[in-house]
């Protein structure tokens, strides 16, 4: 992310853009995106026959493309969108484009801190991925589950290595996927592999891997942990060092295994999305301790507050004493923390965040059809048609909110002591 | 009694010749033990071999009434052999119980409504397939169609960009008579996401089309995943293969969770509805889709009702419609259905049985899947299908489900009925008011 202290967070409201405003023509503009430190919005833009455009802060980009799609903000603030002219693919960052051009591109991803872009390409039937516009030196027959590290350094996926034919289900039962980082698969094939992960320090990479048809490992650096499992998810590595965590299922229910060894005797119904405190003294799950009740786990302890639809976005606080997830009953979703739910209900809530100093939790919440943000459970006073996640300035003390009313995009700074009242 | 025939599958015989009796007697009793439980136990000691079910079933009733083909018959040929020998039993009659309940039961249940006991043959056909699966003799379509689930999670090996070109195709086409029409990709936030089955955007990509022109027409804020997810269908269901079914539905509902859509509305199809709705969602935890699912049926019924869609011309020929199983008996979507398609359609022609009666396509439960080597038998035993269909008299059927498609597409053929096949999203296509085409 960029230097956000530097950011304008003098205490106002201003009116950034309107929206119905372009320098150009604009037949119809697509959904709007808003920059990280809340300063420009964009959107893609159809500009005239089969032509768009993208219009920031009410200017357009000056090229035109037969399509752009994908239009995201980057961490540090760089827009990106995949932009097509006449069968070529390009990315078009700040209205520059990449100097290479590609049969097709697609999943856009950034670097932790935005200052690496990439994506997915596909040309003359191969696969892999392109980063800051180069793309891998060997492409592959197919690949998918791309993995992008934190840094933007590395780049992995899952690759097909050995041609199959239609139909042939013993060719596939020997293993035609391997894992490929920054285009070199390993010299082994599994049945299947799916979403590797880097190290800290990205000199490891892991994986799930299913060795026949009912057999289910972590893979580290192509080599398979000892144990074997009934099923298993994504693992995890700890934020310093080279272990690996994933939930496993055995005899029917699920737990946590580290290493290849079981950490979380399997008890639950259910567990995924596992994440470690960034120290890594903790590790937490969202775990199902009852047949259709969710909640998360910490060090393999269920909380007492469960959801019956769902659970999802678990956030850790930096530092790491603090845990948010957000859960959904009977239809309404609501932000839960430190094993307490927020008073209110929504139709919609987005994932949470943490102020730095990990005293308040916010989230993007929606009810009935309008949008704002809530920071521990209160709302703020003024409901937008649209609203983006809100962020908290470097000292915890004050909220950005970007939002849009009535056609306008607005950038809103507000004491969090006045919210939270 | 005709001789009954065993048909060789590449996929069954190689996995077969794989098989030693010991591994055949664990697998068994390892499911049987650990998977089944008390339901099987209850099935077991409840049934009264009355036969009552035989009715029910349209492989029995089209194969002039042969036991082999009712109901308690393939549990006979299968389940029970199992238990009663406590798992050692032989490879032959392993390879058989496959073909039996593999492709000799739709998993329909139209049965249990028959039963007594409400006894579900289907469940014990599908602990038949999961046996299967561990001893890897599944036939060799399905097996690959389970294979392109995996590696792909999509049941026809698209892979991710091919998906999004084809939305992109589509749009651009749709352009041509909806100028301002979106296929709004990855919108975070939408009311609905919008999901379909692997066939649609590699030869079915008209049916996109269309859902795409009813949902701007209709005024929908909806969206379409740029990602693997954008698929719900799942014929790991069908092969027993659990843990795959759990995996591709976690990924489904993960994709709508991550785009923040309050429902998911899906395609005409009638598997992937159960897997959605009741199998694969359950196998993860959740008793019900963590996200709802809406099927087509029941969302064209919505819009209609809530004057979203219009209706501009009327569909003037007969028709008739078939009630998929598995959104009908699954779903009791029938009434609703029939709203709709008498509101375009004011020359309806019920089927004889209708509703949660209706007979099986002989497609559904994966027998369509397991493809060339049972096609002939498959169609065979679904002589009653094209009774019925041929004693409505009319020229039109709308059939809301894939599999159902093509069912009785083979069966139209192999009886030479003079019947052309419908999506019901064809026709409200067809006839609803478009404001906003040129
Ligand atoms: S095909 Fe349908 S009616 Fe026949 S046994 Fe299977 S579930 Fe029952
Ligand atoms: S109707 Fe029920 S009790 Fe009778 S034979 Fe069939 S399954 Fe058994
Ligand atoms: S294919 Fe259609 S009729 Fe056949 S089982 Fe599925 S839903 Fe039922």
């Amino acid at each position: 992310m960029s230097d956000y202290s530097a950011w304008d967070w003098g205490v106002g409201s201003r009116t950034v853009a309107d929206l119905t405003e372009c320098d150009c023509d604009v037949e119809w503009r697509e959904e709007n995106q808003a920059s990280p430190d809340g300063e420009q919005v964009g959107a893609v833009v159809k500009t005239g026959e089969g032509e768009f455009s993208v219009c920031v802060n009410g200017s357009c980009w000056e090229p035109r493309y037969e399509r752009i799609w994908y239009l995201r903000y980057s961490p540090d603030g760089r827009l990106a969108g995949l932009a097509n002219d006449q069968g070529d693919w390009t990315m078009c960052v700040d209205g520059e484009q990449w100097e290479e051009s590609f049969g097709f591109l697609f999943n856009t991803m950034f670097s932790k801190d935005g200052s690496v872009i990439a994506c997915c390409v596909a040309d003359s039937m191969t696969y892999g991925m392109v980063v800051d516009g180069v793309a891998w030196e060997n492409l592959y027959a197919n690949a998918n589950n791309f993995h992008l590290s934190a840094d933007g350094k590395k780049s992995a996926a899952v690759v097909q290595t050995i041609p199959l034919g239609q139909a042939e289900v013993f060719k596939f039962k020997d293993g035609i996927f391997s894992v490929a980082v920054d285009g070199e698969a390993w010299d082994v094939n599994f049945v299947n592999a799916w979403s590797p992960r880097f190290s800290a320090d990205n000199s490891s990479v892991a994986a799930q891997v299913r060795l026949n048809l009912f057999d289910y490992t972590i893979v580290v650096d192509g080599k398979p942990w000892n144990a074997i499992f009934n099923q298993v998810w994504e693992p995890l590595f700890h934020p310093k060092s080279k272990s690996v965590v994933a939930p496993v299922r055995l005899s029917g229910k699920w737990g946590m295994a580290q290493d290849g060894k079981v950490i979380w005797q399997p008890s639950f119904f259910q567990t995924w999305q596992q994440q470690f405190s960034p120290s890594g003294d903790k590790l937490a799950a969202i775990v199902c301790p009852e047949y259709g009740r969710w909640t998360l786990a910490v060090d393999g302890k269920p909380w007492n507050t469960t959801f019956g639809d769902m659970v999802m976005d678990m956030t850790f606080s930096p530092d790491g004493k603090r845990l948010a997830a957000l859960g959904k009953q009977d239809g309404k979703w609501t932000v839960f923390a430190d094993d307490k739910p927020w008073g209110g209900q929504y139709d919609m809530c987005f994932a949470p965040v943490f102020s730095p100093d990990s005293k308040h939790v916010a989230a993007r919440v929606e009810k009935k059809g309008k949008f704002t943000i809530a920071v521990d459970g209160k709302d703020y006073g003024q409901g937008f048609d649209q609203c983006f996640d809100p962020t908290f300035s470097p000292d915890g003390s004050k909220v950005l909110i970007r939002a849009i009313a009535d056609g306008k995009y607005m950038r809103i700074v507000e004491p969090v002591a006045k919210i939270i009242g | 009694m005709k001789e009954r025939v065993w048909i060789k599958d590449e996929g069954i015989e190689r996995g077969a010749e794989k098989l030693t009796p010991e591994r055949i007697e664990k697998t068994i009793n390892q499911v049987l033990d650990n998977e089944a439980g008390s339901r099987l136990k209850a099935y077991v000691e409840t049934c009264a071999h009355c036969g009552l079910c035989s009715e029910a079933c349209h492989f029995y009733l089209s194969r002039d009434r042969d036991p082999r083909f009712s109901p308690v018959g393939k549990v006979k040929q299968t389940i029970w052999e199992m238990l009663d020998k406590k798992g050692k039993v032989s490879t032959e009659f392993m390879k058989q119980a496959v073909q039996v309940a593999q492709t000799e039961c739709n998993m329909c249940r139209r049965c249990v409504q028959y039963c007594p006991f409400g006894i579900d043959i289907a469940y014990m056909m599908s602990l038949v397939r999961r046996i299967s699966h561990k001893l890897e003799i599944t036939p060799l379509y399905i097996q690959d169609t389970a294979h392109s689930h995996s590696a792909t999670m999509n049941q026809m090996w698209v892979k991710d960009d091919e998906w999004i070109d084809a939305l992109h195709w589509q749009e651009d086409e749709m352009r041509e008579e909806l100028p301002n029409a979106r296929i709004p990709l990855e919108k975070e936030g939408a009311e609905i996401m919008y999901s379909v089955i692997g066939p649609e955007p590699k030869f079915r990509t008209q049916l996109i089309y269309q859902a795409a022109a009813i949902m701007n027409e209709a005024g929908m804020d909806w969206t379409m995943p740029a990602t693997p997810g954008w698929d719900n269908s799942d014929m790991a269901m069908y092969t027993g293969d659990s843990e795959m079914m759990g995996r591709l539905k976690r990924l489904h509902f993960e994709t709508a969770a991550r785009l923040r859509v309050k429902k998911i509305v899906m395609g005409e199809c009638g598997h992937a509805f159960r897997s959605v709705y009741d199998t694969g969602n359950r196998v993860l935890g959740w008793r019900m889709p963590p996200i709802p699912v809406v099927h087509a049926l029941e969302f064209y019924w919505d819009l209609l009702n809530e004057g979203k869609i219009k209706v501009a011309k009327l569909f003037e020929e007969p028709v008739t419609f078939h009630d998929p199983c598995n959104v009908v008996r699954g779903r009791g979507l029938h009434e609703k259905a029939r709203e709709v398609v008498r509101a375009f359609c004011p020359n309806f022609i019920e089927m004889t049985p209708n509703r949660e009666h209706n007979y099986c396509c002989a497609a559904g439960g994966g027998v369509i899947n397991c493809g060339p080597p049972f096609k002939n038998s498959r169609v065979e035993s679904n002589r009653v299908k094209a009774e019925q269909l041929q004693a409505t008299g009319v020229k039109v059927c709308i059939a809301p489900c894939h599999n159902c498609h093509g069912g009785l597409e083979d069966i139209i053929h192999k009886y030479k009925l003079d019947m052309q096949l419908k999506f019901l999203g064809e026709i409200i296509y067809d006839c609803m008011e478009k404001p906003n085409a040129v």
